[in-house]
């Protein structure tokens, strides 16, 4: 049962499809010969097809390698640009729940670009609320190099009110970058309706392939680019353009907005009756993030596909472990560092202790998803927080010090973390 | 059984998890970050704690088709066998971390969130053999780890399954070469694995900050040099020892004893190092108490050699009565205790005579 479709997601059989004519063909989009005409019109058509997914113009759409890069050439060139335009703009304002592939970036720019940056605290939802933004633009707005606010959260699911928050960066004439690489094919995005200046999206999340993405990015935003080379893209990303990967992308697009609402309110069904299903079993079980029952622009206000407990008194490593080998693949959510999970900046920011932090995990449904994969987490849920929690903390770490001088089995099930 | 199998990235414990899996077993594995900020790449062949390391690890386990997860122990391992490491040479003392590291991190947190979790033994590879709960030397005596693992009590060995006690490394590499895993020629570790460059003693003035002191010669009691700090030496260490000029008698001079508190670091001549006695703390007996008082060998370090020995206790600490005298016996170090091949127990050794 696969519940981790928030990582990556199956493609689309139409976006296979699409791709493997391609990969049959030869041409590179750049060239100025029949094989390459042919690959520039699939490129150019996917380029329009994807623009009018999302409501944006085709020359707004910058084919880059996937979620990360986008989100490295939004954060990194838009800043660079501005700083360079203005010296006084080396302040960058972000979530404090920011995807890593932009709050690495914030943290380089720190340390190699002399970028100040200022956090957005969020709610206890995971919110970021409007009033904060402007209270830190209004700390110093000349100094302003952009805003960058994920559309919607890739750990809690919690979306973000991003018209309302480019309104206020837009009042100050500051550009606003949004990652919404969990949002796009799930919520409704629109480019140009949200008035955002760029947006990140990605491939393998909503049916398209790994490595290939997308930065939508206004025709007046500056970007200095952050791979320079043939200048492919607009000159401001350089890399021969995959054309099997982008015919893909364009398909999977196409294909997610196009079926949008009703796999979003099939997913959002089976979402509700799975956390139903978990706290009817394990009652102290609680739902991170915002509920999901009000509307944002048009959309709910959580992801539908995302389901993400706190199960107190466990680890998380240990259900991923124990829900592994019962065929329930799921993710704590946060990063990992060395192959060790560390508490969620997310779940920290929204002021969880780190013991929650720890003890949580993330249910991702995808198109794919069905009644019976909820069903069968069900089945073993409780028994598996049974024994997460009887195990606790044992061992890993020094608040639970169970180390056991020479007593008995029966002594050591009782060690470390709450016993019951 | 659900086995869990601790895979450092090396070959034995990656042969230790493959046989298990032959045996029949459920066998996840498990490797143990133990560092908090691990280097991206080996060096040498120090350490099991690198991402290279753990990558190796989790490439044997996927060669194998076992799952395959990241336990993160490294701030237990900090505080019971790095402090512990750093403390004791600070007291003067030789401490042993792969010995502490079985005692309170494998063979303790490791296993107690094992059985937690609902296996029911740990798989390691380290070279001994267990069976019917005797613990006893690898085939391969130049590989045998028995000494590092004779701080098992009989319960922690009821959960513990060893199985690579019956072959010989080289049949270990062979095996590994045979299966396909690419750790078959991966150097062995050795040293501290938590010291990356080698420099004990340039870690140990980190920790511990430069305690300068006097060298005195044992016989003479003269001042005939100066430390940067007493931490700096084990009992029997001769290189290193700058002393200015030679002794009177012309012999080399070894470290005899150690004093923290004074800062003095006594040395003397090589027959000054002869122990025939130590008196240990209170023994581990892996298999229940022997019929004392207990005649068989003695081991006084990990690679030692072995002597005729006679212990008893007294007020419930071990007494070992060596037959052949052994040289560079530290307080710190474990006095273990066999019969022919077979581990009995082992104590810590408190002082020597
Ligand atoms: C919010 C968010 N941003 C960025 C990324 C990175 O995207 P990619 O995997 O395409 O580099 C992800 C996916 O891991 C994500 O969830």
């Amino acid at each position: 049962m696969y519940l981790d479709h928030a990582a990556t997601t199956p493609m689309l059989p139409a976006a296979i499809q699409a791709m493997a004519e391609q990969f049959a063909r030869v041409g590179n989009p750049s060239s100025l010969h029949a094989a390459g005409r042919e690959s520039r019109r699939v490129v150019e058509e996917s380029r329009e097809t994807i623009a009018a997914a999302v409501g944006a113009g085709p020359n707004e759409v910058i084919f880059t390698g996937g979620g990360t890069e986008s989100d490295n050439l939004a954060v990194k060139g838009i800043y660079w640009s501005r700083r360079d335009a203005d010296l006084r703009r080396r302040r960058i304002i972000a979530s404090a729940v920011e995807h890593h592939a932009v709050l690495d970036c914030l943290e380089w720019l720190g340390k190699h670009e002399d970028a100040d940056v200022t956090c957005l605290p969020v709610d206890a939802l995971g919110r970021i609320h409007p009033a904060e933004l402007r209270a830190a633009i209004e700390e110093a707005p000349e100094d302003v190099a952009l805003v960058s606010v994920m559309w919607a959260n890739n750990e809690v699911g919690t979306v973000q009110p991003i018209r309302e928050l480019a309104a206020v960066a837009h009042e100050y004439d500051i550009p606003f970058h949004t990652d919404a690489v969990q949002a796009v094919g799930v919520l409704p995005v629109d480019f140009t309706a949200s008035g955002v200046d760029a947006l990140t999206l990605t491939g393998h999340k909503l049916g398209g392939p790994v490595g290939a993405g997308v930065l939508l990015l206004g025709r007046d935003v500056a970007c200095t680019p952050v791979l320079h080379g043939g200048g492919q893209e607009r000159d401001v990303r350089s890399g021969t353009l995959d054309t099997p990967a982008i015919a893909g992308l364009a398909v999977a697009v196409a294909g997610a907005v196009g079926d949008r609402s009703a796999r979003s309110a099939r997913l959002a069904g089976l979402r509700d009756g799975l956390v139903r299903g978990v706290v009817q079993r394990v009652p102290d079980a609680v739902l991170n993030g915002d509920p999901g029952d009000q509307y944002l622009d048009g959309g709910p206000t959580r992801l539908p596909g995302n389901a993400h407990l706190s199960f107190p008194g466990c680890e998380g490593d240990a259900l991923l472990m124990l829900l592994d080998a019962r065929g329930v693949e799921c993710s704590t959510g946060s990063a990992c560092s060395a192959g060790v999970s560390q508490p969620s900046h997310v779940l920290l920011a929204m002021g969880a202790s780190v013991d929650r932090a720890r003890g949580s995990l993330r249910f991702a449904l995808g198109h794919p998803s069905t009644d019976a994969d909820v069903a069968h987490l069900l089945d073993v849920i409780a028994p598996v927080v049974d024994r997460a929690r009887r195990a606790g903390m044992a061992g890993t770490r020094r608040e639970s010090v169970s180390v056991r001088e020479h007593t008995t089995g029966a002594d050591r099930s009782e060690a470390g973390g709450p016993a019951r | 059984m659900r086995l869990l199998a601790a895979m450092s990235g090396g070959v034995d414990s990656a042969v230790a998890a493959a046989r298990a899996v032959d045996a029949g077993h459920e066998v996840t594995g498990v490797h143990l970050a133990l560092s908090p900020a691990p280097a991206s790449l080996r060096q040498g062949a120090r350490g099991c704690c690198t991402l290279e390391d753990a990558r190796d690890a989790r490439r044997a386990a996927d060669v194998l088709g076992i799952p395959f997860y990241v336990w993160d122990f490294h701030e237990r391992f900090a505080d019971d066998v790095v402090d512990d490491f750093v403390s004791e040479y600070a007291a003067g003392r030789t401490p042993n971390p792969c010995l502490r590291c079985n005692e309170k991190i494998k063979f303790a947190a490791v296993l107690d969130r094992a059985v937690a979790l609902g296996f029911d033994a740990v798989v390691t590879g380290h070279h001994a053999r267990l069976s019917d709960g005797v613990l006893r030397r690898s085939v391969d005596s130049g590989k045998d780890q028995s000494y590092v693992l004779a701080v098992l009590t009989p319960e922690q060995l009821a959960l513990a399954v060893f199985p690579l006690g019956e072959s010989t490394k080289a049949d270990v590499r062979r095996e590994a070469s045979t299966r396909g895993l690419a750790v078959a020629d991966k150097p062995d570790s050795h040293d501290v694995c938590f010291i990356a460059d080698g420099d004990t003693r340039g870690f140990l003035a980190r920790r511990l900050g430069e305690r300068p002191g006097d060298l005195v010669d044992a016989e003479s009691g003269a001042v005939v040099g100066r430390h940067g700090g007493a931490f700096g030496f084990t009992v029997g260490q001769r290189r290193g020892l700058r002393i200015g000029h030679p002794a009177v008698d012309g012999k080399p001079r070894y470290v005899l004893s150690i004093s923290p508190a004074t800062s003095i670091v006594t040395v003397g001549p090589a027959p000054m190092l002869d122990v025939t006695a130590v008196h240990a703390g209170p023994p581990v007996w892996t298999n229940g108490a022997p019929v004392l008082p207990f005649e068989g060998t003695a081991q006084l370090r990990a690679h030692g050699a072995v002597s005729g020995a006679r212990a008893h206790l007294v007020r419930g600490r071990l007494v070992v009565e060596l037959q052949e005298a052994q040289r560079g016996i530290a307080p710190g170090q474990a006095v273990v205790l066999y019969a022919g091949d077979r581990v009995v127990g082992s104590a810590t050794i408190e002082s020597t005579g």
